[in-house]
């Protein structure tokens, strides 16, 4: 009898833990965010999640969405693919989220994709710009990053004034770098750019000399550099050192200019770069007022300004998220996937609509984005108008 | 600016592939000669290497720019510091270990090299550091070819360490003393050489070039908290090239690697250049199982 009393003691206690859990979060809505914290491409990660911080507390102070605050649940992807695909299982079931964003580079959004379909979550793409992810017929997948072709389409009219006629590329050997190389080369051969040597180089690799003399060697007058911003900045110094004379375009929006001057120095004087966002004239973005609040929230919360190219990113993924939640009326994954194709808002980098892209059926969303063409002076970025 | 491909072009490419190759395999034979006292001679399946060569890198970025130290002082001071982290490692974690399984030794070493790697990233960050030297950005160029002053600065240091390690070990006393105590450990003790402190004094000097490799290619390219990890690999896949054990062999197998890493990027393909390392060894340890330069092993 009195251990009968005893395991029901014990019962009631454990259901009442069970109960607590779930009901102490209950209060919070949940939003995955898949990012590299750690490894090759650590700092770009850290910017966008720093951003997508800044938008879940402006989101939260006014009073979160549906009567809930949000809560990023936020999982590094140790800049590793196997490690992306980890990060999303473990966010989809462990921690249920109903929407996630990520994952930063196109190899390890294409790594994550499967993952989707298979628990019927969306993901909302923040950085990625391989052609292949939207077209690959994933229903679950929202890109507000434009695509390397969308980079190149904008880019084209400048071709002329930068007085283009032959280009050489050097990207980072994976998705991301090859489709820009691809796009890019189609562009310019459309444009009657001749087109020279395409080198590649490993996403981790620091010895970029040999690449470089084989440029060297080439009669181009230009250099398409794609790769992340650690490795741009190796690009530079290796330039800068062996004596090659180009003009340099980088291409992806995540090149963060500020933290090339600094690191690489008067290597970095002479580029120009594309980018997404531009916080030296946040006045001449679509939505100036958001743009000029966002600089300041991230000045005060002491991140560094080279951050901020990377960093809208975050702030307008979680925006869009929190604006489809709110039009769907629950934070369930399918009433949020079938929202955010009715969702429209006006984000950093300007107007955010997908349209649908890929075989019919199963279309991915994609947004359109805007482009912004900037160069690197004397040590300081200025926009090219 | 250049002319249309020709001759003189390529000749030029090639010239530059080789004066590339050279300054890359100093380092990477730098980085060998550590790896092969102790896992060549001390026969220590070191994972920690790459964190010591990390761990140079970090010591010279903290020195030159948060205490503002000198940095030519910063680049000795960081190869001390590698000492004594090597020193400590010995007799903290493999010294109680002496005897156990391989297996044993290599998970602790394991541990180790997470610990360190997850260290630097809580201290430092996953951010990219830059490490400024005071030698000018401005290229060598001699004829075609040009070369940074920085490289060349590192090149002449590495010399100078492979040089002072290679008499270390085969012309003093303490060389003699290392040799005998790995080649048999009972009798070396029976003659009177402290083999404790051999030991201790292997990997301390072993880590204390690994630091010294990532200090000075930490000025050359820029330090992350990952940066060991290939690093250890390429370590790894030089000693056993050129050999257990043989300075020489992780010299000539440093500049191996770096000819056929440089001259397959260049004329084969980039995105493959680290593979075509590794396939070099695969060659290799077919027609000669241990290594270009080892001499065949005494067993018993």
């Amino acid at each position: 009898m009195r251990l009968t009393w005893m395991r029901t003691a014990v019962a009631a206690a454990g259901l009442a833990l069970i109960a607590a859990g779930p009901a102490g979060y209950a209060q919070t809505i949940k939003i995955g965010v898949n990012e590299p914290l750690t490894g090759a491409v650590a700092a770009s990660g850290n910017f966008v999640v720093n951003g997508a911080k800044i938008a879940a507390d402006e989101i939260n102070a006014k009073g979160g969405i549906l009567g809930s605050k949000i809560e990023l649940v936020i999982e590094d992807n140790k800049s590793n693919p196997t490690e992306a695909v980890a990060a999303a299982e473990k966010l989809i079931v462990r921690d249920k989220v109903p929407v996630m964003m990520g994952a930063w580079s196109s190899t390890y959004t294409l790594a994550v994709m499967p993952k989707l379909m298979e628990y019927k979550v969306p993901m909302l793409v923040e950085t990625s710009s391989s052609d292949k992810i939207t077209v690959s017929g994933n229903p679950y997948v929202f890109r507000i990053a434009p695509t390397s072709g969308m980079e190149a389409t904008a880019f084209a009219d400048r071709v002329g004034t930068m007085k283009i006629r032959k280009a050489d590329f050097l990207v980072v050997n994976n998705d991301w770098g090859k489709g820009s190389a691809d796009v890019f080369g189609k562009m310019l051969k459309d444009k009657g750019v001749a087109i020279g040597v395409i080198e590649t180089m490993d996403a981790s690799a620091q010895d970029l000399n040999a690449q470089l003399a084989k440029i060297r060697s080439s009669d181009a007058d230009t250099l398409f550099v794609t790769t992340a911003v650690e490795q741009l900045t190796l690009v530079l110094k290796q330039v800068q050192a062996l004596g090659l004379k180009r003009q340099i375009i980088t291409t992806g929006g995540s090149q963060s200019p500020d933290q090339l001057i600094e690191q690489a120095g008067a290597a970095a004087n002479g580029s120009y770069h594309l980018l997404f966002f531009p916080p030296w004239a946040p006045e001449a973005t679509p939505n100036a007022a958001a743009a000029k609040s966002f600089v300041a929230e991230w000045r005060k919360r002491g991140y560094t300004f080279a951050g901020l190219t990377e960093g809208f990113r975050g702030y307008d993924g979680i925006h869009t998220i929190a604006a489809a939640i709110t039009k769907a009326g629950k934070a369930e994954p399918e009433a949020i996937r079938a929202a955010l194709w009715e969702t429209q808002l006006t984000g950093l980098n300007g107007k955010i609509a997908f349209n649908k892209v890929g075989p019919s059926g199963k279309e991915s969303g994609q947004s359109t984005a805007a482009v912004y063409v900037v160069k690197i002076d004397s040590g300081k970025v200025t926009l090219v108008r | 600016m250049h002319g249309p491909f020709s001759a003189s072009t390529e000749l030029d490419q090639l010239l530059q592939h080789i004066v590339n190759a050279l300054m890359l395999g100093g380092t990477y034979a730098l980085l060998g000669i550590g790896l092969t006292l102790i896992f060549g001679i001390m026969r220590v399946v070191n994972f920690t290497h790459g964190e010591l060569y990390a761990f140079g890198g970090y010591m010279i970025f903290f020195l030159t720019s948060a205490v503002g130290v000198n940095f030519y002082v910063a680049l000795v001071a960081a190869m001390a510091l590698g000492v004594v982290l090597g020193a400590l490692i010995e007799l903290v974690l493999l010294r109680p270990m002496r005897g156990a399984d391989i297996d044993t030794t290599m998970l602790i070493m394991i541990g180790c090299w997470i610990v360190l790697q997850n260290t630097e990233q809580m201290m430092w960050g996953g951010v990219a550091k830059s490490i400024v030297s005071p030698l000018t950005t401005e290229p060598l160029t001699i004829g075609p070819v040009s070369v940074a002053w920085l490289r060349v600065f590192v090149f002449g240091i590495a010399a100078l360490l492979i040089v002072g390690t290679y008499a270390l070990i085969h012309r003093t006393k303490l060389g003699k003393a290392m040799r005998a105590t790995f080649q048999d450990r009972d009798t070396a003790a029976l003659m009177g050489v402290n083999v404790n402190a051999i030991n201790t004094a292997t990997f301390a000097i072993g880590s204390g070039l690994a630091a010294a490799a990532g200090a000075l290619l930490g000025a050359v390219f820029v330090v992350t908290p990952t940066m060991g990890d290939l690093a250890a690999l390429k370590a790894f896949a030089i000693v056993i090239l050129g050999g257990l054990g043989s300075i020489k062999g992780a010299t000539i197998g440093g500049f191996i690697l770096a000819f056929v890493e440089e001259l397959g990027a260049g004329y084969i393909s980039s995105g493959y250049r680290d593979a075509m390392g590794f396939l070099l060894i695969i060659v290799v340890l077919l027609f000669k199982p241990t290594g270009l330069f080892a001499r065949a092993e005494r067993i018993g």
